[in-house]
């Protein structure tokens, strides 16, 4: 075991305002960010906000930014930094600041509520549900997500252009439209929804540029541009006359 | 009077977990305007964490499988300490409420003709857990999440409000249960995290669904919410705690680096094949079948590897015994000085499965190991030993009701209830259990307050009390006139945490010996007065060293109880370990014991480590309806039931 003394650079305030605070912390073997800030909060400052729960890359409740990248505090291990390297820990830019490191994300609590629910299929009971493990494949992969929101944090429509936010979903809650719209069994045809079309009429999805920037960020690694956004782009529009699908297909087959 | 907010709905429910939320959702559907409440974001709370899977006996993997087995691998887990209807309900209702689950959005992996796909366990005869991955609590958490949001759309279409009859409060902490002069439920008081603001909701009826208690042990794979709030809320408002010395040790938690010391590793690595080796090599644990299991395991390594292909004709492979066992397992062969090199023993799938299966049946243990330990399970072994898990004891509830006793208008569900799991739960059994009883808690509170001509009025000391006490710690500064400890400095709420941690592990941890739990006593007592003075900096917003400082509270009544009940019960069952007492004894088959406060009219200030805030009481169980106990062999029975049991 070895441990050494790290400088930490933590932005503290409130809404009101605030800034960085220098801060020198032990560091040992395989520890992550989030157990510094738990250090600090134990030996030098008792009332540093900090939101967490499992400490296991579950819940998504960890969010921040180290070093300006929007990452998970418990997922993120010293290793990858030099031990001369200062870390900086500032909240997440696109949502407002509480204190410390919370930040509100009710936007997303506000998006989420958008979107119209899962519509059962009026002929199934309970129990009747039959699909193939390849049909829910793609579903499955975008209900990884634990709503961490590093990608409607990093997704440039929002990041510093808070007039967009009223009319763009972000990528999370356009995935989920995605993934009703995948869903072998839900019934929102039949029950006049077209979640296509709403995605771009509604939520916002013409606003993506599929830049990618969300799939890099998160920590499920979920693709969410290429096998959420552009199909459902594909979805929406006549792919003739939308030169962003045409072009991000180009880039996916190419990336093969 | 204190100046608070107040909010009127009929029902609450604390927590947002699993059980809270088919409570809540259950209430809502009942007509009654239901409010949650839940210390973290909406969508985070610890049953997102659940890996393995959910317990129900569709059969979809075993057409043999029905709720009869299912009912009997729960009795046998618990030891038959269960609180049996409730195992019978919970067997019976927990396929209804996976299916429901599905119409509601959930997506299970799949069986080839298109059914809910289940694997094996621990502890069940046949392939019964419905699953996605190794992130079941995810799916179950957020299909109830998004359940929420469908309810909250409709009364949108209706009302043009959200939140008319269903709204979440998310990062609040409830610290007080409030009652009339009568003695009923009135309400509940809270603090809100972001801005510290107190404020209180009337209700007639409330439904506690906290969870665990594991933030009072060191190794742990609880989160920071197992405070044991609950229990610490049915406690102070005059409700009885259940067979509180029953805490689970998951036989598989991750033991390096120390930072995630704790972390779950699930059990379907080896429900899928994964086996267990002490340092020699060798698949130590067909050495440790207890002889009540001897017929049910496989004896030989060849026995236990067909049997993942052929169940028919060969017996389960002994790393697939109740945790209980597993762990206490680990535990001997680490002593025994065969452990790994971090003090664990070697979970191995690597030499089982081809690279790609183990990424695809296990994605989620394969990512955590290789971001926090730099291990790649697809090629080395993983070390893991045993970590505190589970609580077995609760609230002591109504089997059909989920009604507390003796606080009319308080109701449990979920890991905080007692009684379903008896001594010793079964892996895939808390997901179901949340579900079931969840929606039983809802749709009684919902009756209850619908059939209350009025409502309860609050008392408002109480309220005026709750304020005080939640406010302490900001004036634990000044020195206390009067009492011996008189001009101390304030305590450090985190080190008095940490001392409690390392106390419950060290003294009432798996193994257990009554000088240790003596021991125990002595600094809980100790511990409880110095945290009167846990002192906190800062203010109100958003100040986590204040939050602590009022858990401290929960905490200390809770493993006061779990020491107390740990020490009377002289016998080891399931979760409950006692070197000095290492039989399980068939006279206390049928003892409960219950845990009260001590004097629920004064404070808890009381120091006397043999005293103490908590009061035992021992109770017979009712007997095992005969049907029920028909479904086991005579045989069977004669190992766990007294003369008098198996006579009548
Ligand atoms: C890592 C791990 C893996 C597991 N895997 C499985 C599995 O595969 N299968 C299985 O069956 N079980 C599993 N379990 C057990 C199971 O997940 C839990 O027992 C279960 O999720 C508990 O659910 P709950 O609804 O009772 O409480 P929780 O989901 O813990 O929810 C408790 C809620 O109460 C709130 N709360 C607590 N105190 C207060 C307060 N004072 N005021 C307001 N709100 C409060 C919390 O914020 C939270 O919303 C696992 C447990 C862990 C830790
Ligand atoms: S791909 Fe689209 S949603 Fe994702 S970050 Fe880029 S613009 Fe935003
Ligand atoms: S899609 Fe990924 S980055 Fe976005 S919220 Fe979900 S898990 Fe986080
Ligand atoms: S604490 Fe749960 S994801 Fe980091």
């Amino acid at each position: 075991m070895s441990s050494y003394e790290a400088g930490f650079r933590v932005w503290r305030g409130d809404i009101e305002g605030g800034g960085l605070e220098d801060f020198k912390v032990e560091v040992n073997d395989g520890e992550v960010v989030l157990d510094i800030i738990h250090r600090l909060q134990a030996t030098q400052a008792p009332d540093l906000a900090v939101r967490w729960n499992c400490k296991a890359g579950k819940c998504g409740s960890c969010s921040a930014e180290i070093n300006g990248r929007p990452r998970l505090l418990c997922m993120t291990r010293m290793s990858v930094f030099s031990r001369e390297e200062t870390i900086t820990v500032t909240p997440l830019r696109a949502f407002p600041v509480i204190r410390d490191l919370v930040t509100d994300v009710g936007f997303n609590y506000t998006k989420a509520r958008e979107v119209p629910a899962f519509v059962p299929p009026r002929e199934l009971g309970p129990g009747e549900y039959r699909m193939t493990q390849a049909d829910v494949d793609r579903s499955q992969e975008f209900r990884k997500c634990i709503e961490c929101f590093l990608c409607q944090d990093t997704c440039h429509v929002v990041r510093d252009h808070e007039e967009n936010k009223a009319a763009f979903a972000g990528p999370r809650f356009l995935m989920r439209i995605a993934e009703l719209d995948m869903h072998p069994l839900d019934a929102a045809e039949a029950e006049g929804l077209d979640r296509g079309t709403t995605a771009q009429d509604e939520h916002g999805l013409g606003y993506c540029n599929i830049t990618k920037c969300c799939t890099e960020v998160c920590p499920e690694g979920i693709r969410i541009t290429d096998n959420a956004l552009i199909p459902l782009k594909e979805r929406a529009a006549d792919r003739k006359y939308d030169p962003l699908v045409w072009l991000g297909n180009t880039i996916r087959r190419r990336g093969r | 009077m204190t100046q608070v907010e107040r909010q009127r709905w009929d029902v609450v429910v604390v927590g947002a977990g699993g059980a809270g939320l088919r409570a809540a959702t259950e209430a809502r559907e009942q007509g009654a305007r239901t409010a949650v409440i839940c210390k973290s974001l909406f969508g985070k709370a610890h049953t997102v964490m659940a890996e393995g899977g959910i317990a129900a006996a569709m059969g979809n993997a075993n057409e043999h499988d029905g709720w009869e087995v299912h009912f009997r691998d729960t009795m046998r887990g618990g030891k038959f300490l269960n609180q049996w209807r409730m195992a019978e309900l919970h067997a019976q209702e927990a396929p209804d409420r996976v299916w429901e689950l599905e119409t509601w959005g959930a997506l299970f992996d799949r069986t080839a003709d298109g059914r809910i796909s289940q694997r094996n366990f621990g502890g069940h005869e046949y392939p019964r857990l419905a699953h996605v991955g190794d992130r079941t609590g995810l799916e179950l958490i957020r299909t109830l999440q998004q359940k929420i949001v469908a309810l909250q759309q409709e009364d949108f279409r209706e009302s043009g409000d959200y939140e008319a009859g269903l709204k979440v409060f998310q990062e609040c902490t409830v610290t007080r249960i409030v009652k009339d002069a009568a003695g009923r439920v009135a309400g509940v008081f809270c603090y809100e995290r972001e801005s510290g603001r107190f404020f209180v909701i009337e209700a007639s009826a409330v439904v506690i669904a906290t969870g665990g208690i594991g933030k009072s042990f060191k190794v742990t794979s609880n989160s920071w919410e197992y405070t044991g709030d609950g229990h610490a809320l049915a406690l102070l408002a005059g409700a009885p705690l259940l067979n509180m010395e029953f805490v689970q040790f998951h036989p598989t938690g991750m033991v390096w680096p120390p930072s995630v010391k704790g972390i779950l590793v699930t059990e379907s690595v080896r429900g899928d094949g994964g086996v267990l080796r002490n340092s020699e090599g060798k698949r130590f644990m067909f050495d440790y079948i207890p002889d009540v299991f001897k017929e049910k395991y496989a004896e030989s390594e060849a026995e236990g590897d067909r049997w993942y292909d052929d169940p028919e004709n060969n017996r389960r492979p002994p790393e697939l015994l109740p945790r209980d066992e597993v762990a206490r397992a680990i535990n001997a062969e680490v002593k025994a000085g065969r452990g790994s090199p971090h003090g664990g023993v070697f979970l191995d799938v690597s030499t089982r499965m081809p690279a790609e299966v183990i990424r695809r049946r296990l994605p989620s243990m394969y990512h955590q190991f290789k971001e926090l330990a730099d291990v790649d399970i697809t090629a080395e072994a993983m070390e893991v030993g045993p970590t505190c898990h589970y609580v077995m004891g609760g609230i002591a509830v109504d089997s059909d009701s989920a009604a507390a006793r003796g606080v009319p208008g308080l109701y449990a569900a979920g890991e905080v209830a007692g009684g379903m799991h008896g001594s010793n739960r079964l892996g895939g059994n808390s997901l179901s259990d949340l579900l079931v009883f969840g929606r039983r808690a809802g749709l009684h509170a919902a009756q209850y307050a619908a059939g209350l001509g009025e409502r309860p009025v609050l008392d408002e000391v109480q309220v005026d009390a709750a304020a005080a006490e939640a406010l302490r710690p900001f004036s634990a500064e000044g020195p206390t006139p009067g009492e011996a400890e008189e001009g101390r400095p304030p305590e450090n709420p985190y080190t008095l945490h940490q001392e409690l941690q390392q106390a419950m592990n060290d003294l009432v941890g798996i193994i257990r010996r009554e000088p240790e739990m003596e021991q125990a006593l002595k600094k809980l007592a100790d511990l409880r007065v110095r945290a009167r003075r846990a002192g906190v900096e800062g203010h109100r917003q958003f100040n986590p060293g204040w939050h602590l400082a009022l858990d401290l509270r929960n905490m200390l009544l809770v493993s006061e109880c779990i020491a107390r009940a740990a020490l009377e019960r002289t016998e080891s069952r399931g979760g409950h370990t006692r070197e000095d007492w290492p039989e399980m004894d068939r006279q206390w088959r049928h003892a409960n014991l219950l845990c009260r406060l001590a004097d629920p009219t004064g404070g808890l200030a009381a120091t006397d480590p043999v005293r103490g805030q908590i009061r035992l009481e021992r109770e017979e169980t009712e007997p095992i309806r005969p049907d029920l106990l028909a479904l086991f062999e005579k045989e069977e029975l004669v190992k766990y039931l007294s003369e008098e049991e198996l006579g009548s």
